[in-house]
């Protein structure tokens, strides 16, 4: 290290302890808002906006180490900065710009934690977030790791008092640490018996194929568990409704990509070369949890568990993507397995964009109206127009609809599944079609389920009285919601800008990468030798030049008036809002259509009930076919051992002495 | 690309323009003959639209901008897909800015459109035609891919130009694998339009319609431009399927001689397939909106047949 501060390394590390910093510096004024509301968050954002230009700036620079020596005597910290660490802090920096300066103006009423306790829990999930992508070891890596679950927890149940959240915090909690004990007993594999923890270590290993599958598929496990892949997926339902909006808009769009972020790190770069057939486990799963996930997210009723179900489902995009990747690799496909790699590193910024700015809109109605029950909502583009309009961008973006930015990257990864039939495997190559199929089919769902979303909260009539008086965001609000739209728009439209920067990042991961025309910067090309094309500049300017000649035109021809009247109500007199489909109509289609996977309870009235009541409960099947007799099974083994004890110190000491002898025997 | 190209450009948009109504016209047309009835005007989707943009536009109390935003829209994004579809040549300038799967998603940019102007009134009908739209979407979108797929197989890429000017100049060879594709485009073709036996262009009994739902609040110029966007999406559709699977005839050069020979062939073509049309829609009965999943499945079936007789056969 020669000159200390102009390393990326450095600056990153330094402006991550400079959120940490910030954190602390919120316990002194505790219960002020202005103080640790608005100022802290405000610096914790230009904070961001700074980790993600140095990020940028080292995406394509060559990887640099530090070892600092705090933590544990012997165990110093190893910290590293490559191509791949670098794209997921733009991630984070980036995307807790938007979320931070929204933040800012929305945290004005404390919401159950003080305010200054709850800028220390939130800066320091930023900071640890940014850790684990530069961890360099196992020991740094767990650390960030934990405190990253931990102060996630905290921030889940920042509204304590309420029963449900503690119970939605402690599932959050107790399936974020099972992964933590995959992940742990990966990197114990990954050593291979060098008992070297540092990554380095375990990059110069070598495993032997059985060993080395152990170790991806418990990180697979274990990462999983924390991005919420079916089916390690049942807390992202609980926990996203429970925590603060501009904490599930992290939580959803940065924290679930530090698990993406983990698993690439092991399979492509500590475990070396992966196997092909590895990749048809993260494909399968990835794909059964796409379909879930927007199946689910269409029969939701509440806002933030849909958006939930909805991460759910990109998290399966991600995941075939990677699957995807792994088989081309193994099979010495490069450019297939590149444009699948770009795919998924591309999808995972998209949906960090899309996804908090969908939370963050939540937020926005959430405070406006103190609603998350679709049932209650209706009609509020009227009385929020810049929430509305701002929404709208990321629910056609995650819509995945041309030009914005879901479509580009679902577009690359169907680009990859085409290459499925060259694979120089039988069935798997006949199988993969059907797979871009689900996935097309998830893709589309997704539309059907942003309608859904946006078309119910924003659009027809509002369905409580209440709904009348909803006031717009505030200006900060509004900036940090545009912040992350416009994000949204620029990815879409320069794809030829950021796919040459991803293919340097997966160059060094052993990836040909892609050879992008440089000259041709609005026309995408991603493969020459298949032509194919995508101009998503020319896609919006000739869309915007006949839609305003339109305009033009109509306005000039024909200038009849525009009369206001009543809707269409088939002459039965006035409509209100109960008149109009709600959630779960919306969902109904969906309902039955997909039957087999919802676990329903109906209640019908019957034709002499005074009172008919219709109910309908929609549960997940997972959580009673493998959660509820897991959990019973964990309690019928805690009775079973409960006879040790027995309260008499008698018996303890002799526990001790058995214990102390049969140790003894062993060691010696 | 030169000014000809552009000016080709142009004039293909202003043909898709011009030709999508009359194919409408004639679609309805063939079919009233095979049903015995006297048969309406060639000309009579031309006077609808002239006639409801004369007319003074009434729009519900409570319509936000979207609602008067998205006639706009959706005609725009139906006119962008007719520049990008090779309908009369191959090597204009905007064929470039999309291949056949961006094109289905400029398909479904225009639904979500339709669908949330639908939802933005909150009357009953419209939240019901944009569910109903929104599903008879999600069914149809896994096997048209299916369809895409297919084609990029036999043709390397997913360019529809690419596609029909490789199709177009094999010596007339006939792919099995492409003929099961036609069958499943066929269908989604009917689906995705809002045609027999999906849904029933010509009703306006509440309980069964899904197209006729989502414009039920608009009227004058935003009707207009919603009834010209639809005859643009079936005469797009229509294209699609010519490009991939009757491709001869399209221009591969900016020759006037070779555009007009191809807008000649393009006219023939339009002929046969709005007959084609019009016999499916008679032959046939309009199903209960929970078959659709059914008609849509089988459809994606005969997709996947094809994919199968091209991965396994070769042929």
């Amino acid at each position: 290290m020669t000159e200390p501060l102009s390393s990326p390394l450095v600056l990153c590390s330094l402006l991550l302890s400079v959120w940490a910093a910030i954190g602390f510096t919120g316990l002194i004024r505790p219960a002020s808002v202005a103080f640790a509301g608005r100022t802290l968050f405000s610096l914790g954002a230009l904070c961001g906006a700074a980790l993600a230009c140095v990020a940028a700036t080292s995406l394509s620079a060559s990887p640099e180490q530090i070892v600092l020596p705090i933590g544990l005597p012997d165990l110093p910290v190893h910290l590293r900065l490559d191509g791949l660490s670098a794209a997921f802090l733009f991630l984070l920096g980036a995307t807790a710009t938007g979320i931070s300066i929204f933040a800012a103006g929305y945290f004005r009423r404390g919401e159950g934690t003080p305010p200054g306790l709850m800028c220390l829990q939130y800066h320091l999930f930023l900071a640890s977030m940014g850790f684990v992508l530069l961890a360099d070891d196992a020991y740094g890596f767990m650390l960030a790791w934990e405190t990253m679950a931990l102060s996630s927890y905290f921030l889940v149940t920042t509204q304590h008092r309420i029963p449900e959240i503690r119970s939605a915090g402690f599932l959050y909690l107790l399936i974020a640490h099972i992964g933590a004990i995959a992940i742990l007993l990966s990197f114990g594999v990954l050593q291979g018996g060098s008992w070297q923890f540092t990554f380095d270590a375990m990059r110069g290993a070598q495993l032997e194929p059985a060993w080395a599958a152990i170790a991806f598929l418990l990180a697979l496990f274990g990462f999983g568990a924390k991005a919420g892949l079916v089916p390690m997926h049942v807390w992202l339902p609980e926990a996203h409704p429970a925590a603060p909006s501009p904490v599930s808009a992290l939580m959803s769009g940065v924290m679930l990509k530090t698990a993406l972020y983990g698993l690439l790190r092991v399979t492509f770069d500590l475990l070396g070369e992966p196997l092909w057939w590895w990749g048809l486990i993260p494909l399968a799963l990835g794909l059964f949890t796409a379909l879930y996930g927007v199946i689910f997210a269409a029969a939701q009723t509440d806002m933030k568990r849909l958006l939930a179900y909805s991460s759910i489902e990109n998290i399966g995009i991600i995941f075939t993507g990677v699957g995807l990747a792994i088989l081309f690799a193994g099979t010495g496909m490069h450019a297939a397995a590149s444009l699948a790699l770009i795919a998924v590193l591309y999808h995972a910024l998209n949906h960090a964009f899309m996804k908090s700015l969908l939370f963050l809109g939540t937020g926005a109605v959430l405070h406006a109206t103190g609603e998350r029950n679709l049932g209650r909502l209706g009609g509020l583009i009227h009385r929020m127009p810049w929430v509305a309009w701002l929404t709208l961008v990321g629910a056609l973006a995650i819509a995945g609809l041309p030009p914005l930015n879901g479509f580009v990257s679902e577009w690359l990864l169907l680009q990859s599944f085409l290459f499925a039939h060259e694979l120089p495997r039988a069935f798997v190559n006949m199988l993969l079609p059907l797979g871009a199929a689900l996935l097309v089919l998830a893709a589309a769902l997704a539309g059907y389920v942003m309608v859904k979303f946006f078309g119910v909260i924003f659009l027809g009539q509002p369905r409580e009285a209440a709904l009348r008086t909803a006031h717009d965001a505030g200006i900060v609000e509004r900036i940090g919601l545009a912040w992350l739209a416009i994000g949204c728009v620029l990815l879409g439209l320069f794809p030829t800008q950021v796919i040459p920067m991803l293919s340097r990042v997966i160059q060094p991961l052993g990836f040909s990468g892609l050879s992008l025309d440089e000259r041709s910067w609005w026309l995408l090309v991603p493969l020459p030798q298949r032509q194919t094309s995508y101009a998503p500049l020319v896609f919006l300017a000739v869309i915007v030049a006949v839609v305003l000649m339109t305009i033009a035109a109509v306005r000039f021809f024909y200038h009849q008036r525009v009369r206001l009247g009543a809707p269409w109500d088939c002459g039965f007199g006035r409509l209100n809002g109960r008149m109009q489909d709600t959630a779960e109509g919306f969902g109904q289609p969906i309902r039955h259509l997909f039957n087999p996977f919802f676990a329903m309870v109906r209640e019908l009235p019957s034709p002499f009930d005074l009172a008919p009541r219709y109910r309908v409960v929609v549960g997940d099947r997972i959580w009673r076919g493998l959660y509820l007799p897991l959990g019973a099974l964990v309690r019928r083994i805690a009775n079973a051992v409960a006879w040790l004890q027995q309260g008499r110190i008698a018996n303890y000491l002799l526990y001790s002495f058995v214990t102390l002898v049969v140790l003894l025997a062993l060691v010696l | 690309m030169t000014a000809f190209d552009w000016v080709a450009q142009i004039l293909g948009i202003l043909a898709a323009l011009l030709a999508a109504p009359l194919f409408l016209g004639w679609v309805n047309q063939c079919r009233a003959w095979l049903q015995n009835k006297s048969a309406p005007p060639l000309m009579l989707p031309y006077r609808g639209i002239r006639k409801l943009f004369h007319k003074d536009a009434v729009i519900a109390s409570n319509a936000s901008p979207l609602f008067r935003l998205a006639p706009y829209v959706v005609f725009g994004t139906m006119v962008t897909a007719a520049a990008i579809i090779p309908s009369i040549a191959t090597r204009l300038p905007f064929t470039r800015a999309a291949d056949a799967i961006a094109l289905v998603g400029l398909f479904a940019t225009a639904r979500v459109f339709v669908s949330l102007a639908a939802m933005d009134v909150g009357t009953a009908f419209g939240t019901l035609g944009a569910r109903r739209e929104m599903m008879i979407g999600f069914l149809a979108e896994p096997a048209l891919l299916m369809v895409i797929f297919v084609a990029s197989l036999i043709g390397a890429t997913t360019a529809l130009p690419q596609i029909s000017e490789l199709l177009a100049t094999q010596s007339l060879a006939l792919y099995p694998s492409l003929a099961f594709t036609a069958v499943a485009f066929t269908m989604v073709l009917l689906a995705e339009n809002a045609r027999i036996p999906v849904d029933n262009p010509a009703t306006h009994l509440e309980l069964t319609m899904i197209h006729e739902a989502l414009l039920l609040e608009y009227s004058a110029r935003h009707l207009a431009l919603m009834e010209w966007a639809a005859a643009l999406k079936l005469f797009n559709y229509v294209c699609i399927g010519f490009a991939l699977f009757i491709p001869w005839g399209l221009a591969t050069s900016q020759a006037p001689f070779v555009l007009t020979l191809s807008l000649l062939l393009l006219g023939a073509k339009l002929v046969l397939a709005g007959a084609g049309i019009a016999l499916i829609e008679t032959v046939s009965a309009k199903l209960r909106v929970f078959r659709a999943p059914e008609f849509l499945a089988t459809a994606f079936l005969f997709a996947v047949l094809g994919l199968l007789v091209r991965l396994l056969l070769g042929a």
